[in-house]
């Protein structure tokens, strides 16, 4: 019994799903932030404020080995905790609230403080609230709802059953950096070309070198996920040269015209 | 204690460089793709349920929308 609510503690939330060509977005939504509803159960009665004083070390920057489980290499590594929120407790059961880097074991997490609190803890049910822009407040769906609207649509051909819980894969970008480039522009990168600074109408503030910035048409269509070569300013004093680096292209080819001219 | 800056509570805006229309011929505003290419490039905010992994999870959906491919953003697993 015992094993069995700790190997398989209950885990469900906000899972966003690609269709399709979105899936080429994913990259984008695996590096983005979570936030997490956690019931963690101690081993032992703890005090309130303990408790509350063990969690507020976890804020900021963390060491973490990946459980025995993990699907990555288990070497320490550190990952960013945007805030821990004590949120309340009943008897052993802990629930709180956490906002992490993208990769943090919430499990590894619990038994950390657990370590810390000298008890031991495990955790006991876990929820996704966020991933990256994604929240359980907003269009969340189960697969029930979307097996039944699927069905509907099929049924009656009421597009609007579909476009309410399906987004466009560019909802996913929301939180990223942005570029917006000419028409003229927009093939080009879809062959793998780099953006160069001709190609470049507008551009979101706080940029700097090395970010991966996201690649958008004039009609906010997703072109590509980029590294960005120069900071806002420089970008937006440069009339020549690269700006961006195209890392993963996500529009197909030949959507707009081919304007530049090829090496024949 | 350290600040560390939450990715979603960035404030940023856009800087203008140049001005110009898009042509309408080419592509779509992504709210307003025709159906078969609004699925194609879709994404689901997907309430996952406590027990199948999050691979079985979107294999399903995959069968439920009968598409050639589907994928998660991120695991969500125990």
């Amino acid at each position: 019994m015992r094993r069995e609510s700790r190997g398989n503690p209950k885990v469900t939330g906000v899972l966003p799903t690609a269709l399709e060509e979105a899936t080429k977005i994913i990259q984008a939504l695996l590096l983005a932030g979570k936030e997490y509803i956690c019931v963690m159960k101690l081993h032992s009665q703890v005090p309130k404020d303990q408790i509350k004083a063990v969690l507020d070390e976890f804020h900021g920057p963390i060491y973490q080995r990946p459980p025995v489980r993990a699907s990555v290499k288990r070497r320490l590594r550190i990952r960013k905790i945007y805030y821990v929120n004590f949120l309340e407790m009943n008897e052993r059961n802990v629930l709180f609230k956490v906002g992490c880097e993208a990769g943090t074991y919430i499990r590894k997490l619990c038994y950390d403080i657990g370590e810390i609190l000298g008890y031991g803890a495990h955790m006991q049910e876990l929820r996704r609230t966020r991933a990256g822009p994604f929240i359980e407040d907003e269009g969340l769906v189960t697969l029930h709802d979307v097996s039944y609207k699927f069905a509907q649509w099929r049924e009656t051909n009421d597009e609007s059953l579909l476009r309410s819980f399906i987004y466009p894969m560019e909802t996913s970008l929301e939180l990223m950096p942005k570029i917006y480039i000419r028409d003229s522009a927009v093939d080009a990168l879809c062959h793998g070309a780099h953006l160069a600074a001709p190609g470049v109408l507008s551009i979101d503030t706080k940029i700097k070198p090395n970010d991966t910035v996201a690649i958008f048409t004039q009609k906010s269509e997703a072109v590509a996920l980029s590294k960005a070569l120069a900071s806002t300013e420089k970008i937006m004093k440069m009339d020549h040269g690269f700006v961006a680096k195209t890392k993963r292209v996500l529009m197909p080819r030949g959507v707009y015209p081919k304007m530049w001219r090829g090496s024949l | 204690m350290q600040r560390i800056n939450i990715p979603w509570e960035i404030k940023r805006s856009l800087a203008v460089k140049a001005e110009e229309e898009t042509n309408p011929r080419f592509g779509h505003k992504p709210e307003e793709r025709p159906i078969q290419d609004y699925i194609k490039f879709g994404i689901i905010n997907l309430d996952k349920p406590a027990g199948p992994s999050s691979h079985e999870v979107t294999a399903w959906v995959k069968r439920i929308l009968s598409l050639k491919q589907a994928g998660h953003g991120g695991t969500l697993e125990a």
